[in-house]
Parts: C-alpha cells; structure tokens; sequence
C-alpha cells in the first residue's frame, strides 16, 4: 500500500483501538502485585505472588504442556492449511465443494460438540488421552483458520510472476519456494499467529480430549479461577505478555541492527 | 471461482500445465488431500458419531439408548428455541459489525505503515490474546463493575453522577465480545488491505478519484475478502460463544452455546445436543457457503 | 512426486498416531495415580506428602461439574484411577456400572469417619465410596448492606432488593429451591408443580443480577449483590473476608451435598488407588484438607486432632454454621436426588425462564 503517512484522524483512532485492547491488560497487569488473596480490591503492594509463582510446579508443567501443544499444531496445521489454501483457490478437482464446505465445519461447530465427538471417537479407537489427543484436536481446529486466512492473501495474487519464473526455467519447486511462498508468506505467517493464538487458548476442545498429567495453562487457570482469581493467576499473565514483549523487542534489535539502511 | 484461472486461461506458451504434465484436477487433489486425510480422522468420522447419536434417545441416567427416532428434531422445531437462535444471530451479528468497526481502521492503519513496523503492530494485537481468555474476562468485570475502575473515574470528573450500570447487562456482554473477537477480524483484513498496491490508489487519482472515492471504489472492493473471512471468523464462532454471556451478562440469557452445552453437561441429554448441533451445523454451512459463493471469493463484485 | 507426497502424509499420520498410542504396560506394584477431582480441592501439600511417604507419583487433573466427570467415564478409556463424585452422581455412575467396587479391607482409615456421614442412601455399606468432604447451599447475606433479619427463601423477591441477588447457575438448585418456597418436594417431578414455580421463578428474575456457580463470592465481596444462594465454602471464604457476610440456613430448608473418593471401573493402577484413599482418610493428613479448603469435614479423627493443633482454626471452624451447621440446622437440609426423565422437563424450564425476553 501507499507509502505515505497514515492521516492524523487514523492515527488517533489506531491508537485509540490500542488502548482499548491494552487497558484491561493493564489492569491484569497492577492486580498482580495485589496483597489481598481474593483479588476484588486493591490492597497494597506485593511481589509475594510471583514467588508463588515460581515454585507452582502445576504452573510449570501446564506451560510446558501448553507449548508444547501450541507449537506442534501450528507448524502442522499451517503446513496443512496453506496447502488446502493453494489448492481451494487456484484448481478445480472432484469433490471442490464438499472439501471446502468440510473446512468450515471446525470453524462452524460448537466447540463443546467437537469436542465430546473427539472424546467418544478416540475413546473408541483405543487411543490413550493425553498429550497426542489434544494436540491432534488443535490441528483439526486450526487447519480452517490458517486455510481461510491464506486463501484471503491468495485471492487476486498475480499468476502471471509465477508464470515468467517457469519461462525462465525454474521447475515448479523452485517456483513455489522462491516466487509463490514469499508472495503469501504474510498470509501464512498471520495463519500461523492465528493459529498459535487460538491454541494457547482453547479450553473446551481441550478439556474434552486431555487425558491424566496432560493439564494444560486454560485448564490449569480454569480451575485456579474457581477458587478466586488470585494474584498468581494475573502474575502469571503479566510474565506471558512481557516474555512475548521481550522477544518482540530483540527481533526488532536485531532486524535494525542488520538492515540500518532499509526503509522501502 | 479462482479455480476458472487455471482451467481457462494458458495459452500454450504460458502454460504452467504443460510443465507439470498432469491435469490441474490431480494437482488440486494432491494439495488438498492431506487436509481431507486428516479432516476425516480428526472431524468427519467424529461427526458420524454424532450425527448417529442425533437420532438416538436419552436413557434415564443420561446413558444413551439405541432405539432409532426423529423425535430430537421434532422437539427442536419450537418457537422457544427459534427465539433463542434469533437472540444469538442477533448478538452475533452486532459482535461482528463491532469489530469491523473498530477492526477496519486498524488493519487499514497498519496496512499503511512502513512494511518493517507492519508486523510489530500486528503483533501488539495479538499479544494480548496470548493471556489467558478468563483472566481477560476477570479484567473487564473489574472495569466495569458498579464500584468498578470505569464508573470510580467517570464519577471522578463528574461525567455522571450515579453509578452505571453495565456490567451484567447485554452491552457488558458486547464489550467483551467485541474484545475477544477483534484479532479475527483485524488478521484477515489486514491480509487483503496489505496486498493492494498503491499504484492501483494512484490511477484512481489519476482519473480523478477524490481519496473518499477511491477508498469506496477501490480499496474497499479489493479488502472485501479479508472483510469476509473475517465476518466467518467473528460470527460464526459468537453463535457458539457461552462463556463471555455467562461471565459478563451474569448468565441471564440462553444463547445458542448455552442451549447445546446445557444439553451436554447439565441436562445429560446428548441425543437431544446432537440433534441441535447438527441443525446449527447445517444451517451455519448453508449460509456461509451463500454468502461466500455470493459475495465472497467470488470475481463478479470485485471491480 | 504426487505419490510420493501422498504416502508422506500418510507415514506422518500414522507416526503421530502411533505416537500417540503409547499403550498400557503391565504393572507389579503401581508408581503412578491418576487423579480427577474437582478443582481447588486437594491440597497439594497432601499429595507432596503422598509421593514422599509412598514413592507414587500423583497426577492431578480437574473437572469443574459431575456432569463433565461423567462424560469422561461414559466415553470409556479415561485412565484415571480416583474420582471425586457427589452423591447423585454415585447413583447414576453405579447404575451405569462405571464404578469399581472397592476393598474395605485395605481402607481401614474409614473408621476415622464420622458415623453420620457412613453408610448413606446412595452407597449403602460404602460398597463403592467413602466421604471426602460435604457441605451445602444455602442462603447468604452481606449485613452491612441487608439491615432487616432475613430468614427465609421467600424474603428474595422483596422488590427492595431488585438487582441485588446472586443465585447459582445450577436448574436443580435454583428450580428446588423455588420448589422449597412454594411448600413442595425439591426433587418434584410433578408438571404441575413443576410448572407453578416456573412462574415464580419469572417473578424473582427482577431481582437476579446474576447466576454464577463458580465464583459466586466475588460479586458478593465486591458489593455488587447483597444477598442469595452460595455453597458454604464461598460463604466461608467471603465472611474470612468481611465478616458482616453471614451463612443462613432458611426455613424452607436448603440443600446438603457429600463429594466422595470413588475409583472408575478399569482404573490402570487400583492398588495405588486404594492406598491413597486410605491415606487420605487418615487424621493427620486429612486436616490438611480443613486448614485449605473451608467445607465441612466428614473426619470426626480428624477434627479431634485439629482441635490440639491448631485450636485458632479448629475455633473458627467449629463457630461458622456454614462449615458446621448445629442438628437443628442440619434438620433443614436434604440431598439433591437424580430425577430421571424429567431431567427434560426441568432443563426445559431452565430454558425458558432463561429465554424468555
């Protein structure tokens, strides 16, 4: 898109939409540090819950289960999903209509549905729950997100740079890795994102096909939750946005640092 | 669709199909199929189960017994049920028009920042969402309860003089929707808004376009498929949405969601859940697919 | 090419499939127990102490509803080895045959459990159960901001306290308890009864600012409701907080609960099992349970020894009605029982009371 500055009214507006999603973060952020257990009024300063914290060792393994499962089904949902997405928008093949109606019905159905019919089918497969059940259950909810989202950058991509790389005697791998790929990668990446966000999160689908020790963070939280939403609850959050902050910042270092000159 | 590009476009010395030396149906299949392979195991056989289930009868217990009958779905054709659909299409519609509303501006912002700042801003939307769902939830109850943060501070300036009362309420349970729901729809929108050139902008200035104008004729057309995904990932998921109801709207009204979970976990009815979830289930697909064949990927509105 | 990617996926498929599997080794003496109860409701240092004393690694996982537990274990293959159901729920996972009976013998700790809450309706003998905790659900009122004296049900739908009530988000309890003020059988099945405190149930959602089964106290404490409907460890831990929070038990009567160890039938290591229910069960670890969790202790071994360790709690508990209510009291309450077929009837009022605009 244009190159010029957005106008000062979107700006204002953007920076408007910001405050809106950052404000109850925020909040999360200054209740963390709350004496009062129970965490309906502020009390006074304290970084008592972030020792807590630290020393939850069912926090400590709910994240590590969380992540666990968030990364696997990204990388493969997203694999996956693109593919579906190259192949929805660019070929017609038997049975067009019935694959792109079947990758609406994750995003359609109730997720407490979903979620007793991956129950009821592992169940009578003989598969054990745990760990590998969920994870296949992200995978299954997040192929349609990463699909529809690609097929959005998909729609209106010009055929026509792909066709000059194979006049110029690229193969069709070279084409895909070096023309079409870097063409929808934002699209896939923003699939991706999607994806992981919606991962992180999922509690129902999640509940219905985790199995013993395979507590994740929604979980975990879930049940913390029904006690009272105790300051750890919120410190924890508060070390999830700054981890990601922290992250986002060193990429953004290092980008700069790299590639000082360029500004397109 | 975009299918029609391949199939009736190359001239021969163009031709990506006389590379590959295969026709453009097994190349389709061949990508496509690892989502069906999968979508078989993991949502189509599943569903089987269900659909069987829709047909069954609830035991005494809540156990399930085999007797084959239509009678979920005649229980299902009631006025009190249509009321509650009405309420949820209705909810749902409004959550998705609010985040088109707040979501535009913003991926169109973002869409027109320099490409190296573009994903940083994306992410600050994300990153709030990698929190967890309740906590957030928590968050906006503390905001705009009757002694909440909100109403202590409007109360403060002397903007109002009573407390409001929000939380509990349907708008309560709108700006959570709306909230939870908006990187569904800035994500895809900022999608189809990044990929229009400016030089398309341009030569509708050429020919005149005031930037009003060529917003209108050109900008939005080109950012209606983003728009449209976005709308299928808002809306269809607020049908089915019970926890923000519940949380924020103090579990008041019976949405959709409620009705089918209800069914499931309290009333131990599953023959009767499934019944309703596969008339959900056909009826979202039935509309999605019009609205998409009509509206959305389709070539016809997009100038 | 094409080929090849096909047989890809499908090798991918069947690695994750059968990495997934896993599959059940034949066990000796088991390491591992497969714990499923509620949420925030066994105390970790407890299981820490069980892993020390026993070298059994405890896995624990939650369910937030008996209804959740149920679907688990009527799906079949949960792997889970204790369970923490309530009393109605016994009766329905017994006659659905999901229950493993357990061996008295090795549980010798179950003297330690008060004679009263031993040998009840929906286990007689405690064939397949023993108690963990018990509680109720009765009214709760916050006096610093409800002068008058409120002793009944009845008193919610006074119009001045519109938009003031939290009710729990539970058809049976909040459908009896209209029941319990119009004079008849909580557990009613009757449609005509049924269908009289529909309409009274319409008139009192003036009144309900919400219903909320999870964290009821904290609309409670934060001033947004005066009075409703709670269990009694909410009530406990809102009066910790603000001590003008009282737990009443009305006069229509309000509703008793016991939550019990069970083990599911096919549980992978019963052995464990049963070690750590008798372990559980034992004084010295089960106060452990009261000094964390404000309900009510079916232990009488163990409230003694608490009395020596910990008078402070041991007063507080004994004082607060909510945690132990006096005979009298106790008078008023009776159990929710499983209603069968009319389950339909009454998630169908649920929902019209709900959707009724």
């Amino acid at each position: 898109m244009s190159e010029k500055k957005p106008a000062l009214w979107l700006r204002i507006y953007a920076l408007l939409a910001y405050a809106y999603i950052y404000f109850p973060i925020l909040i999360l952020i200054i209740f963390s540090f709350n004496t009062q257990k129970i965490n309906v009024r502020w009390e006074g300063f304290t970084l008592q819950w972030y020792k807590v914290l630290f020393n939850d060792q069912n926090v400590i393994l709910a994240t590590r289960n969380t992540l666990i499962i968030a990364f696997t089904s990204t990388i493969i949902s997203t694999v996956i999903g693109t593919l579906a997405a190259l192949a929805l928008q660019r070929y017609r093949f038997p049975g067009y209509g019935a694959a792109e109606s079947l990758l609406y019905v994750p995003v359609i159905i109730p997720e407490v549905v979903m979620g007793i019919s991956l129950l009821a089918f592992f169940a009578s497969i003989g598969l054990t729950l745990g760990l590998g059940t969920i994870t296949l259950s992200h995978i299954a909810f997040n192929i349609p997100f990463v699909t529809l989202v690609v097929r959005a950058r998909l729609h209106g991509f010009d055929k026509s740079i792909e066709e000059a790389a194979m006049d110029l005697g690229a193969n069709e791998l070279t084409t895909f890795w070096r023309v079409t790929l870097p063409t929808i990668m934002p699209g896939v990446l923003s699939g991706a994102l999607l994806a992981f966000t919606l991962s992180l999160d999922d509690y129902v689908i999640t509940y219905f096909t985790a199995g013993p020790g395979s507590t994740t963070l929604p979980l975990r939280i879930f049940s913390m939750v029904r006690f009272a939403v105790t300051p750890e609850v919120n410190a924890l959050s508060t070390l999830w946005v700054l981890t990601v902050f922290i992250v986002l910042l060193i990429g953004q270092i290092a980008q700069r640092s790299q590639s000082p000159q360029q500004t397109r | 669709m975009a299918a029609e590009t391949s199939s009736v476009s190359p001239a021969p010395r163009f031709s990506l199909i006389r590379q590959l030396r295969e026709s453009p149906h097994a190349q389709g299949l061949a990508l496509i199929s690892p989502t069906l392979i999968y979508l078989l195991f993991t949502l189509v056989l599943p569903l089987l189960l269900v659909v069987v289930l829709s047909f069954m009868t609830r035991g005494p217990y809540g156990n399930i017994i085999y007797r084959v009958n239509l009678g979920n779905y005649t229980r299902l054709m009631d006025t009190l049920y249509l009321r509650i659909l009405g309420y949820s299409l209705l909810t749902a519609a409004l959550t998705t028009v609010g985040t088109i509303l707040i979501g535009y501006p913003l991926a169109y912002y973002i869409a027109r920042t320099p490409p190296r700042q573009r994903s940083v801003y994306l992410f600050l939307i994300l990153v709030p969402f990698w929190t967890n769902f309740i906590i957030r939830i928590y968050a906006w109850i503390m905001i705009l309860r009757t002694e909440g943060l909100l109403n202590s501070f409007l109360l403060k300036i002397g903007f109002i003089q009573a407390p409001l009362d929000i939380l509990y309420t349907p708008t309560a349970v709108l700006i959570g929707m709306v909230y939870e729901f908006l990187p569904f729809m800035v994500l895809p929108l900022y999608t189809s808004l990044e990929k229009i050139e400016p030089a398309q902008l341009e030569a509708a200035a050429d020919l005149g376009a005031r930037p009003f104008m060529a917003f209108l004729r050109v900008t939005l057309p080109l950012s209606l498929p983003g728009m449209i995904a976005g709308s299928i990932l808002v809306f269809i998921p607020a049908m089915g949405m019970f926890v923000v109801p519940d949380l924020m709207g103090g579990a008041k009204t019976i949405l959709v969601g409620n009705l089918i979970r209800n069914q499931f976990l309290t009333a131990r009815d599953w023959p009767f859940g499934a019944a309703a979830s596969m008339l959900l289930l056909i009826l979202t697909l039935i509309f999605t697919l019009f609205y998409t064949r009509r509206a959305g990927f389709g070539e016809e509105l997009l100038v | 090419m094409k080929t090849f990617r096909i047989a890809a996926v499908f090798v991918v498929f069947a690695m994750l499939i059968a990495a997934c599997g896993g599959g059940q080794k034949p066990a000796v003496k088991s390491t591992e127990l497969n714990l499923y109860a509620w949420s925030e409701y066994i105390p970790q240092a407890m299981l820490d102490n069980f892993t020390a004393e026993t070298g059994i690694k405890v896995n624990y996982d939650t369910y937030s509803s008996n209804e959740e537990l149920q679907a688990k274990l009527q799906a079949g293959a949960s792997g889970y080895d204790v369970i923490v159901p309530s009393d109605y729920m016994i009766t329905i996972l017994k006659k659905q045959n999901l229950l493993e009976k357990l061996d008295l013998s090795q549980i010798p700790n179950i003297k330690n459990i008060d004679e009263r809450f031993r040998n009840l309706e929906y286990d007689p003998g405690n064939e397949y159960t023993v108690p963990y905790q018990w509680g109720t659900s009765c009214l709760v009122v916050d006096t610093s901001k409800v002068s008058r004296p409120i002793t009944k049900w009845a008193d919610l739908w006074d119009p001045e306290f519109a938009g003031k009530v939290v009710l729990l988000d539970d058809v049976r309890e909040v459908l009896g308890m209209v029941l319990a003020v119009l004079g008849y059988d909580k557990n009613s099945t009757d449609p005509a009864q049924l269908e009289e405190a529909k309409a009274k149930l319409s008139e009192l959602m003036a009144n309900v600012k919400l219903f909320d089964s999870d964290n009821p106290k904290q609309a409670l404490l934060a001033g947004e409701v005066w009075l409703g409907q709670t269990w009694n460890g909410e009530a406990s831990i809102a009066h910790s907080e603000n001590e003008a929070i009282q737990y009443i038990f009305p006069e229509e009567g309000c509703t008793i609960w016991f939550d019990n160890l069970a083990i599911p039938k096919g549980a992978p290591h019963i052995d464990a099992a049963l070690t750590f229910i008798n372990y559980v069960l034992d004084a010295k670890n089960s106060i452990l349970i009261t000094k964390e969790f404000p309900y009510s202790n079916p232990n009488k071994a163990a409230l003694e020894l608490l009395k020596t360790e910990d008078p402070a709690l041991y007063e507080a508990y004994m004082s607060f009605p909510a945690t132990n209510p006096s005979d009298e009291d106790l008078k008023r309450t009776a159990p929710i029982k499983d209603i069968g077929e009319a389950t339909a009837l009454w998630d169908r009022i649920w929902t019209e009371v709900k959707g009724g605009e």
